[in-house]
């Protein structure tokens, strides 16, 4: 352990870490972000879900700062008396939980799709590629719009909103596969040429055992970067279906329903139940698209 | 040349009929328009008529057929919502949709070449780190956030300009616009801010891009010693070879705004195709969907079909190297 530990300060990676700034503060507030948002039950100064707790006399109250603010509301009330950062810490929760769920599951499904087109070839590969090039062609927030769209007609309300979730996550997730199965497919046909993998060949290594253990840990590195780069994306897309009233069901607001929500009141002066969630919005994908950035260039050996 | 483009044109089809088909699969099996249109009481010989009527107890491939022939006469049947023609509400719609995102386009344009070639030619100014900061920014904010902020500061809190809807129209025969008119010039202004500043950043970026790229190149030197001036250099030499990756981008990049002015008309209430789309996502509106889809579907494949015969027009190993694995 403390080997490894060694080995990772005084990795190249670290290096580079520690010599950019703005990377730190990004992971610094990254950091703070997933905090807030994991912990987000014991952290929270109320539960903004805990309906007896709720007054609607507290409803509307500006942040603590200003002259009608009040101390136990730190960013101020919504319509409802529900304390702001509470919301915002419970969202995040969800608009994390979703992000990393599509990204998870449109590297899964692109890395898979990608090795096999890219290590078996032939009438697979065109096709999968063909398909990848028509989805790229369309852009990934309409085409997850468009599944969502397509489902939430498909299913009967009821069973719809318990599902409403997931759906979500399959139509982020499918919408940005093929930017991964792109990437992989190009590096398995750089590395199935490669003496390591003929040689395995030769000595009679299956082919599923030489794509997952000899060709995939090889083709790594920039699926790293790309699903780094497509969290803060996923995030978006699903504060924008949210916000768009087709996202995450009303019962476990994001980020982006806080949003929607607040919107219904900007033009009566309160401000801060719309904005605030949006800053926390901005700094989470802010953050997140920084530290991709760095990634792409520490992991990139020509910029060195 | 001919080859190519009807090669194309075969490789596009597949992709329209998979989009037809899908369309089609929606009407047919979500819902039911016969409980729908018969409404509370009927016989079933009533039941019977219509379903003989409206084709239903034909096989599934002869009704795809019938689907298409009247997609592509531009029939597409009832809205569930409004109960009027499909294709009434989106033409009416269409003009909206349309001014935003040409309005959008040009801001993007207008604004985003001047500020990459400033940044590409100066590009340790500190005005031109300030637009690079600022683009990472413009990147970043989510389109809806972008809107609401707009519509804050100048809307309400300054009060100078419209938050919502399209100010007054002038019919030009079914066309609507809202060019001609003060107030709907006025409400123009944020959504297109809204929805331009994306493509702005990306187009500040990539000039911005090519133009460090190009000015290395031999041949900007090489005017450089025949002592042409520097305006000759960067504006004859080096931006006239930066736009066709431009030209190529914008082009693709006009489906994106197509597909964002959906965020954009939903905070704007902009009554545009994007507001009919979403509201008929919210109420399970299978007709408008279904037209939605072929026709953005269209749009796409369209603006691609011509960025690739442009790509044709102004590369000419493209028309040399063909089928050769020159590259």
């Amino acid at each position: 352990m403390a080997a490894t530990l060694r080995r990772f300060f005084d990795s190249d990676l670290w290096w580079s870490f520690t010599r950019s700034p703005i990377t730190m503060l990004s992971a610094v507030v990254a950091l703070i972000c997933i905090l807030g948002a994991l912990f987000a039950p014991w952290l929270a100064p109320h539960n903004p879900f805990d309906l007896a707790s709720l007054n609607l006399l507290d409803a509307f109250k500006p942040p603590s700062w200003t002259e009608e603010g009040e101390r136990a509301y730190l960013l101020g009330t919504d319509d409802q008396g529900r304390d702001v950062l509470s919301a915002i810490m419970y969202g995040a929760r969800v608009s994390l939980l979703v992000g990393l769920s599509a990204t998870l599951f449109a590297t899964t499904l692109g890395v898979t799709l990608g090795l096999l087109a890219g290590y078996l070839g032939g009438k697979l590969d065109a096709l999968l590629m063909r398909i990848c090039d028509v989805q790229l062609t369309f852009p990934s927030i309409l085409v997850a719009l468009l599944i969502d769209g397509v489902v939430r007609a498909a299913l009967p309300r009821d069973v719809h909103d318990k599902i409403a979730l997931f759906v979500v996550i399959f139509a982020i997730g499918i919408s940005e596969w093929p930017k991964f199965a792109r990437t992989v497919r190009g590096s398995t046909m750089v590395e199935r040429n490669k003496e390591y993998v003929q040689a395995a060949r030769v000595i009679g290594v299956s082919p599923p055992r030489i794509m997952l253990s000899h060709v995939l840990p090889n083709v790594m590195g920039p699926v790293l970067v790309i699903a780094t780069l497509n969290l803060g994306l996923a995030i978006l897309s699903e504060a924008t279906l949210s916000f768009l009233g087709v996202g995450v069901p009303a019962t476990q607001p994001s980020l982006g329903t806080l949003i929607r929500i607040g919107n219904d009141f900007l033009f009566s002066g309160e401000w801060w139940i719309t904005i605030f969630p949006g800053i926390a919005l901005i700094a989470m994908v802010l953050s997140v698209n920084l530290l991709g950035d760095w990634l792409r260039d520490a992991l990139n050996p020509k910029l060195r | 040349m001919f080859a190519f483009i009807i090669s194309r044109i075969l490789q596009a089809l597949p992709v329209m009929l998979t989009v037809a088909l899908i369309s089609f699969a929606m009407f047919a099996y979500v819902g039911d328009p016969v409980a729908i249109m018969l409404g509370q009481d009927f016989t079933e010989a009533q039941r019977q008529a219509l379903v003989k009527d409206l084709g239903l107890d034909q096989p599934f491939w002869v009704q795809f057929a019938t689907f298409l022939g009247n997609a592509v006469q531009g029939e597409f049947g009832l809205s569930y919502r409004l109960s009027r023609p499909v294709a009434d509400l989106i033409a009416e719609r269409a003009p909206a949709t349309l001014e935003l995102a040409l309005t959008a386009a040009i801001l993007a344009l207008l604004i985003g070449v001047p500020l990459g070639v400033y940044t590409g030619l100066y590009r340790n100014s500190w005005l031109s780190r300030f637009f690079l900061t600022f683009s990472l920014v413009g990147v970043s904010l989510p389109t809806f956030l972008i809107g609401i902020l707009l519509i804050l500061v100048f809307a309400v809190w300054l009060g100078v300009l419209p938050s919502f809807g399209r100010g007054d129209t002038v019919k030009l025969g079914w066309w609507s616009t809202g060019f001609l008119t003060w107030t709907g010039i006025k409400a123009l202004v944020l959504p297109s801010i809204t929805l331009g500043l994306f493509q702005l950043t990306l187009i500040m970026r990539l000039v911005r891009a090519e133009m460090l790229e190009v000015l290395r190149a031999d041949y900007i030197k090489f005017a450089r010693a025949r002592g042409l001036p520097n305006r000759a250099v960067h504006f004859g030499h080096a931006l006239k070879n930066t736009l066709v990756p431009v030209i190529t981008i914008v082009g693709l990049q006009l489906g994106a705004i197509i597909a964002f002015a959906i965020v954009t008309e939903t905070v704007f209430q902009w009554p545009g195709m994007g507001l009919l789309f979403i509201q008929s996502v919210n109420q399970a509106d299978i007709p408008v969907m279904a037209a939605y889809l072929l026709l953005i579907s269209a749009l796409f494949v369209t603006i691609n079909l011509i960025v690739d015969l442009l790509y044709y027009a102004v590369d000419p190993r493209l028309r040399i190297g063909r089928g050769q694995g020159a590259h």
